[in-house]
């Protein structure tokens, strides 16, 4: 296992009585690293993620996220991690503001440090004079943008997003990932999961799942060369035309 | 600690902010007591009944006056003869017939008995003997005034004496029904679907991720809730005193201590509901038929736990409801203190501790 690493993951195995969600999966990623973990629905990337996100307990293997063990230093872990689930994760009946004084609180940030946070959160997303708007008044596009800042709100080393981009229109797509990249570039690590094998593209390395096991891991290109393919998306299909699961 | 403020603050956002709901918590307590006090009283005023008076003496006569002039009595048909008992009742027009026999005031003097027959309509046989109770008061009061009196010196008397309610008021039965119900409601129903609502968003998965402790959040749903209780106990008793009429004879420190111990259990069981139910259906589903029912009907406010086969009154114990509303009897109406409710007090205490243990327990840090 590399110690350096953010994320350091050894023959991780979750079982659920017979079925094996995710099987021995192992793979390291790197400080400030955008990380594509890619897969058909139900190939277990959702699983993987919870595990290390420790919303889930794995049943085997070992994995150190931010330099903290995975079984023994879940509490440090928690501290040091950003979370975007799938499904939105912003309180519609409270503004903005209070949604990010919310989560800010939780997290332990001072009073002074939420209110700085906010400020430069709506100058970031061009909000300013919204504060005081209820999320669910907002558009959905903003509405990921913001949760992806609400996730970001303690500065984690390293944030999961879950699906970020889902039903979001393209033009949306383009400056949330222009968001990841600028909070990749201030050193944040970050571990996406997507459909979009053009947002795959944009990834430092990804990793393809099927069946609970990561069957390719490298950069875009490099992969691309490897399949013989004109993109991900053709890698992708051949891979997940493997797949023996084939459960929603 | 300041985590948990910031928690117990977003809870009271989301409760003033969803007005409907707010208005219905409360709301409804005071619909409850006003309805309860005023329409689905037990009381019977003003009941429809017949005299058949065979005798015509002074005596009957007098007993009939003292029927008239009561409150629960209309007198609204003189029957003549046997034979219009039958059809009076059969229109629905009577509850009650008083019959007295020929001769009445001589046998009442100079015999050993003398009957005066009621006849009551038992369909509804609570409000039947409640009826023939009332009757039957009136007739022994008129026996108790007659001048003479005491020259029977061997007349046994049975005589009633209603302690704690005199005037036989429904609503002191009521209103410590109506308290278990809305703390169950409120407490149970409304904790339950708040966890169950942030499971359905995906929030609680971003809470789980988080540092904050599980008991912290369980903690922090409680709050808001159990401050909402306390303020609909403060209006239930406000009305009840300056509205129903009902007393609080007993202390007042004791029964708020005992409605907060049992808002408490409520909101413990709200918890263990949450923790079993994925959807906010399902919570106020398991809320209304596993909590408030039971409440309903075996806390002992609707229908009499002694009345009940031995099964059901063994499984009426486990019900928190029944021992609130035995302590709140006691306290609120009877005036008693601490040494006649210990018991009771006591094991609602082990129901908490022990629901809040198994609630604690099981709320999910992981979701599997």
């Amino acid at each position: 296992m590399n110690r350096e690493a953010a994320i350091s993951v050894s023959h991780l195995t979750k079982r659920f009585g017979d079925f094996t969600a995710v099987d021995r999966i192992t793979f390291d990623v790197g400080k400030g690293e955008i990380f594509g973990f890619l897969g058909a629905n139900g190939a277990g990337k959702t699983t993987a993620m919870r595990m290390l996100c420790g919303l889930s307990l794995p049943t085997s293997g070992r994995a150190q996220v931010a330099g903290f063990d995975l079984y023994k230093e879940s509490e440090k872990i928690k501290k040091n991690i950003g979370y975007m689930s799938q499904k939105f994760s912003l309180y519609e009946d409270l503004t903005i503001r209070e949604n990010n004084r919310f989560y800010g609180g939780i997290y332990g940030l001072t009073n002074q440090q939420i209110k700085d946070k906010t400020q430069f959160m709506l100058e970031y997303l061009r909000l300013e004079g919204k504060a005081d708007t209820l999320v669910r008044a907002l558009p959905l596009g903003w509405k990921q943008k913001l949760s992806f800042s609400v996730a970001m709100v303690h500065d984690p080393k390293i944030v999961f997003l879950d699906e970020p981009t889902g039903g979001v229109d393209p033009v949306t797509r383009r400056e949330f990932w222009t968001m990841i990249y600028e909070a990749a570039h201030r050193g944040t690590t970050v571990f996406v999961t997507t459909h979009y094998m053009d947002e795959a593209e944009y990834c430092d390395r990804v990793s393809i799942m099927v069946d609970g096991r990561i069957e390719a891991l490298d950069t875009p290109a490099r992969l691309t060369g490897q399949y013989n393919a004109k993109g991900m998306e053709e890698v992708f299909v051949q891979l997940a035309r493997k797949a023996k699961r084939n459960d929603g | 600690m300041k985590q948990f403020l910031y928690f117990i603050r977003k809870e009271l956002y989301h409760l003033l902010r969803d007005r409907r709901t707010l208005f219905i918590l409360f709301g409804m307590p005071m619909a409850q007591i006003l309805i309860f006090g005023f329409a689905l009283t037990n009381e019977v005023k003003n009941s429809r009944i017949a005299v058949l008076d065979n005798a015509k003496d002074e005596a009957s006569t007098s007993i009939v006056h003292r029927l008239e002039a009561s409150r629960y009595f209309d007198i609204v048909k003189n029957l003549g003869s046997n034979a219009d008992l039958q059809p009076a009742f059969q229109e629905g027009q009577i509850r009650l017939a008083v019959v007295f026999p020929e001769q009445f005031q001589s046998q009442l003097l100079h015999g050993h008995s003398a009957p005066i027959q009621l006849i009551a309509d038992a369909t509804d046989p609570n409000v039947a003997t409640t009826l023939a109770n009332y009757a039957t008061a009136i007739i022994m009061d008129y026996q108790h005034d007659m001048p003479g009196f005491v020259d029977f010196p061997y007349t046994i008397n049975t005589e009633f004496r209603m302690l704690y309610n005199p005037q036989l008021k429904g609503s002191y039965s009521f209103v410590p029904g109506v308290m278990a119900m809305i703390l169950m409601l409120v407490g149970a129903m409304m904790t339950s679907i708040s966890i169950v609502k942030e499971k359905e968003l995906g929030t609680m998965e971003v809470i789980l991720v988080s540092p904050i402790v599980p008991i912290r959040v369980i903690l922090a749903k409680m709050v808001p809730y159990l401050l909402l209780s306390m303020v609909n106990i403060a209006s239930i008793l406000l009305i009840s005193v300056y509205i129903m009429d009902v007393p609080i004879n007993g202390s007042m420190p004791l029964l708020v201590f005992e409605c907060f111990l049992f808002a408490l259990t409520a909101l413990a069981l709200g918890l263990l509901i949450s923790s079993i139910s994925n959807s906010q259906q399902v919570a106020m589903l398991i809320s209304l038929m596993g909590l408030f029912l039971p409440t309903v009907m075996f806390s002992g406010f609707m229908f009499p736990v002694e009345n009940m086969p031995v099964p059901l009154q063994v499984l009426s114990n486990i019900v928190p409801a029944k021992w609130f509303y035995y302590i709140v009897k006691d306290v609120m109406i009877k005036g008693t203190g601490m040494e006649t409710v210990w018991k009771e007090t006591l094991v609602l205490t082990g129901m908490l501790v022990v629901l809040l243990a198994i609630s604690i327990k099981k709320f999910k840090t992981r979701l599997e």
